[in-house]
């Protein structure tokens, strides 16, 4: 039997376990702030708001990130919208209603008390950036406007264009700018960290890497917070931007940061199929089009016709016909798997027959051009712009693709890992979604994590600290660190063999796609845990970079970022064999419903699955927390 | 130094696809410079089997990758999402900043923009206000600087009242969202002959100035900016190559707006001033 984890649950009636929380947790007096060191890595949702935050409350903060600027974070991509039980339009939602369909969502596989808390504070995250000038999306009276988005029955998701990872992101940068203007921030742009130190088992700082002179540097503080975000790019294909990348969550793990649930990706089913070999990345179509888009394929196999041509009978809008109720809103999982399905049944359309339709032509019909225009102009011209066609004149073809981790650092209650002073915030922690994320809710969970959750609960770690200095980064410990991420890197340069990182990064890619993307099974995955090793090898012996280490060289970046996907992918392989049920992102083909639903195996399997490193590439070592529930009962997820 | 193989592409890809569209034999001319203080020069790349599918980022990696195998360093670029929002691209293509498509970043442009036989030359940004740093990648910086100079609403997370409190005309929220929209590339400042920043600041500033939540901070927060900015870059004369060269399409009508409440701005804080001495 694995180990248990405390998760640090507070006692009490779910409504209440926050509150109680935080009158429980112990408080670092205002003037005593300042003499406490934070560092936090990464500057999306969950870091830049931590960062701000904890920097307007006083504490001294350093914040890092590998772009040039806080505003290039990933966050900054995401476009749909972000949840918020706020029930403005008294369709009949609530706290209890939102917290209710993400554990569902998640297809049970979260934790209660994180994902209730998740709901509580999701109205103060839409109070926050409203006040801090986040141009939401208004009616004509000038309240704030909603959407149903990607499988709520209620219109919860706020919105500014399609740009609202984007404006959230501002909102937080713009904070955090203030933040370092006033000094109690101090940024560090184009710095990768490249290791976490520990000292007697706490975490004692970070060694980074800088990026223009490939100096390596070490600094400590009271506390660590990583918000590096997630690890789609294992896949190498993903809607994920360029840089996006593993590192700093696995080498966190490397020093004894479990890792919780690395099987549960999420693969988006609304980005435009890639159109030949030479693709660097996808494009997610935000999956908001969905609302008022069609999807569906010829009903019969191989349909040459162009689609203006195949009648109304010959289509088979396959979603509406399987999930009346949800019909095309159904989870992204499902909607997903379902497109899989019809082009393994080769009904695939466009050019390499790797995409199905989604037909905006009853909305124009329905709701006039102006309005489609108004909601989805922008995306209707990335689409134009990246295929070359008109979408409305034609339909779009959409695929899925990797997008989303659920899979992350484990974390507690008070978004500490298992390394006293570490902490995770947003897409890099595993904490509120389980197996399956619902759509704007990781922007959601990102800002709450980060304005609301961890500026709460570092001073109950943090707090018996007062009077302590933070560890001298001469200590020993950063000392050897520091010397085995310089070696790291030259061994990289050293090798001088043929291929690229790129290119590792691919043949990996393809691996991870083939046997852990939407479905998976035992063979498969029996398979890549045997070809990773492999490729792996080679990689290290193979592996060739160019330039040096004393100067900007992204070819450098690139092969410590693929070494630790290779890793991380064997990990996600292992963690995907030893889970013999399906759910929600995880598809096992051997346990499905007759239907072809994800079956899970509450019995055996309702607990998150925590991996500790054990070596490189040695099989990890699981630890179990089991999951209550308490509040919602455990159902079959339907959808019909 | 001559690309010329296309069958070596080959080995580099691995999904087996080949490309279906046209393909193009293009040269590329391309600003290589080692370091910050290193002089620079063009280097001219014959580059063939390209698709005009591809988007120039991607024709840049695929040249990368050749430039890699004949044992020559690759491009620096940046880039990152490939989506148009980040911000991070940055190309001067045939003497325009972000390429020949209006309203496109440089990730993406695609190759079909281009004609077989053409020759592209590459550049980074140039700009006072945007040191090289090494071949295509410029340091952006000093916009930062900007922001942090009074582009932003002071709230600390837990005091702010509910959302609906304060309603906001529709066309107000829009217009705000459309200075909203920059994505702080710096295509304004590479596109215009002074070197200016305005087009960029002004798009911050009427982000925040035009919504009630902004008014606080409203003159405080122009003149400060606009200060900052001037201290890193050039001066407008109202040339308008900044709004061509924009991905996001900002006007240049909110330049107006801020030279406006940059004015009024000297005068409110003086009676402020005067009131609090
Ligand atoms: C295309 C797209 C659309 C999306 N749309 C939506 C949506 O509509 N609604 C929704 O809720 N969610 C959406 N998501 C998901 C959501 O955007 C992300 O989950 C979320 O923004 C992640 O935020 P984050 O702060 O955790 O990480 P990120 O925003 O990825 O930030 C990571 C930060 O860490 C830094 N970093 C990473 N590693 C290191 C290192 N080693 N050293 C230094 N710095 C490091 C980076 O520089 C960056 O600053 C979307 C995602 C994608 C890909
Ligand atoms: S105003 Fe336009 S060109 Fe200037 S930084 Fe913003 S998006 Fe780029
Ligand atoms: S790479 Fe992000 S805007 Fe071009």
């Amino acid at each position: 039997m694995a180990p248990s984890l405390d998760a640090k649950i507070p006692e009490g009636p779910i409504e209440d376990k926050w509150d109680a929380h935080k009158f429980s947790v112990k408080l670092v007096n205002p003037n005593n702030k300042r003499k406490f060191d934070i560092i936090v890595v990464g500057t999306g949702l969950a870091g830049g708001a931590a960062a701000a935050t904890l920097g307007g409350l006083g504490y001294n903060v350093k914040v890092f990130t590998f772009h040039d600027s806080p505003r290039r974070a990933h966050s900054i991509a995401a476009q749909g919208g972000i949840n918020a039980a706020k029930n403005y339009h008294n369709d009949g939602d609530s706290v209890y209603r939102l917290f209710y369909d993400t554990v569902k969502g998640g297809d049970y596989r979260s934790r209660e008390a994180n994902v209730y808390r998740l709901a509580q504070v999701s109205n103060n995250i839409i109070d926050q950036c409203t006040a801090q000038g986040v141009p939401f999306a208004r009616e004509y009276g000038g309240l704030l406007d909603n959407r149903s988005f990607g499988g709520a029955q209620v219109s919860r998701t706020f919105y500014a264009r399609g740009q609202t990872g984007q404006q959230l992101l501002l909102g937080a940068y713009q904070a955090l700018a203030e933040q370092i203007a006033k000094g109690t921030v101090t940024l560090y742009n184009r710095s990768e960290m490249l290791d976490v130190v520990t000292v007697d088992g706490r975490a004692a700082g970070i060694v980074v890497r800088d990026l223009l002179t490939g100096e390596v540097s070490s600094h400590s503080a009271h506390a660590v917070v990583l918000a590096t975000g997630g690890y789609s790019n294992v896949f190498f294909l993903s809607t994920n931007a360029m840089a996006c990348n593993a590192t700093a969550i696995w080498r966190a793990h490397r020093q004894g940061a479990l890792f919780a649930n690395p099987c549960y990706t999420q693969i988006h089913p609304t980005c435009i199929p890639s159109s030949d070999e030479y693709q660097s990345k996808l494009t997610l179509m935000s999956e908001s089009l969905r609302n008022d888009g069609r999807i569906w394929v010829p009903a019969k196999a191989h349909d040459p016709r162009p689609p203006s041509e195949i009648p109304e009978a010959e289509r088979d809008y396959f979603l509406e016909r399987k999930y009346p109720s949800f019909g095309n809103l159904v989870p992204r999982d499902v909607a997903s798997r379902n497109a899989k399905a019809m082009i393994d049944q080769e009904k695939g359309v466009g050019p390499l027959g790797n995409g199905v339709y989604l037909d905006f032509s009853a909305s124009v019909d329905r709701l006039g051009r102006n309005v489609v225009e108004e909601r989805y102009g922008n995306l209707f011209e990335m689409y134009d712009r990246i295929t070359g066609e008109d979408p409305y004149g034609s339909p779009m073809r959409i695929y899925p693709a990797p997008h989303y981790t659920m899979g992350g650092l484990w974390v507690d209650y008070n978004l500490e890992t298992t390394i006293p002073g570490l902490y995770c915030l947003g897409e890099a922690n595993f904490s509120d979604h389980g197996a399956n994320r619902l759509g704007a809710s990781a922007l959601m969970q990102g800002l709450a994590d980060g304005y609301f959750v961890l500026p709460q609960t570092i001073g109950d770690g943090i707090a018996p600290l007062l009077g302590t200095k933070p560890v001298d980064t001469h200590h020993e410990a950063f000392r050897l660190a520091e010397a085995a991420v310089r070696d790291r890197y030259a061994g990289y340069l050293a090798i001088g063999g043929t291929r690229s990182a790129d290119w590792f990064h691919r043949e990996l890619g393809k691996i991870m796609w083939d046997h852990c993307g939407m479905e998976r099974n035992r063979p498969g995955l029996e398979k890549a845990i045997s070809e990773i090793p492999a490729l792996y090898e080679e990689f290290k012996k193979d592996l060739r970079v160019l330039g040096n280490d004393a100067s900007v060289n992204q070819a450098l970046e690139r092969a410590g970022r693929v070494d630790d996907f290779f890793q991380l992918g064997l990990l996600m392989c292992e963690d995907a064999l030893h889970r013999e049920e399906s759910c929600g992102g995880h598809f096992r083909s051997e346990h499905q419903t007759p239907e072809g639903e994800a079956e899970r195996d509450d019995d055996r399997f309702a607990y998150v699955g925590a991996w500790e490193h054990t070596g490189e590439m040695a099989p990890g070592r699981l630890h179990r927390e089991d999951l209550v529930f308490e509040n919602v009962k455990l159902t079959q997820r339907s959808y019909k | 130094m001559a690309v010329t193989d296309p069958e070596r592409q080959a080995p580099s890809l691995v999904t087996g696809e080949k490309h279906h569209g046209r393909t193009m034999h293009l040269t590329l001319r391309v600003w290589r410079q080692a370091g910050p203080d290193s002089e620079g020069r063009f280097a001219d790349y014959d580059v063939p089997g390209i698709s005009e599918d591809m988007s120039f980022l991607e024709m840049l990696d695929v040249v990368n990758e050749r430039l890699a195998s004949d044992g020559e360093e690759p491009i620096t670029f940046d880039h990152d999402c490939r989506e148009g929002i980040c911000g991070t691209c940055s190309l001067m293509i045939n003497g325009r900043a972000h390429g020949p498509e209006r309203g496109t970043a440089t990730c993406q442009l695609h190759m079909r923009k281009f004609g077989d036989g053409d020759t592209i030359v590459v550049e980074p940004w140039r700009a006072e206000g945007f040191p090289i740093i090494r071949d295509l990648m410029v340091d952006r910086s000093t916009l930062d600087r900007i922001v942090e100079a009074g582009g932003f609403i002071t709230v600390s997370p837990g005091s702010a009242p509910d959302a609906n409190l304060v309603p906001v005309p529709k066309v107000v929220a829009d217009a705000s969202m459309d200075a909203a929209a920059c994505i702080q590339c710096g295509a304004c400042v590479a596109a215009c002959p002074n070197s200016a920043a305005n087009l960029f600041t002004a798009a911050k500033v009427a982000h925040l100035n035009l919504l009630p939540q902004g008014e606080p901070q409203r003159y405080q927060r122009v003149e400060s900016m606009v200060d900052t900015m001037e201290q890193f870059f050039g001066s407008c004369t109202n040339h308008g190559e900044c709004e061509e060269a924009c991905p996001k399409e900002i006007s240049i009508d909110f330049i107006a707006t801020m030279n406006k409440d940059y004015l009024r701005a000297k005068i409110k804080n003086r009676r402020y001033l005067s009131r609090n001495p």
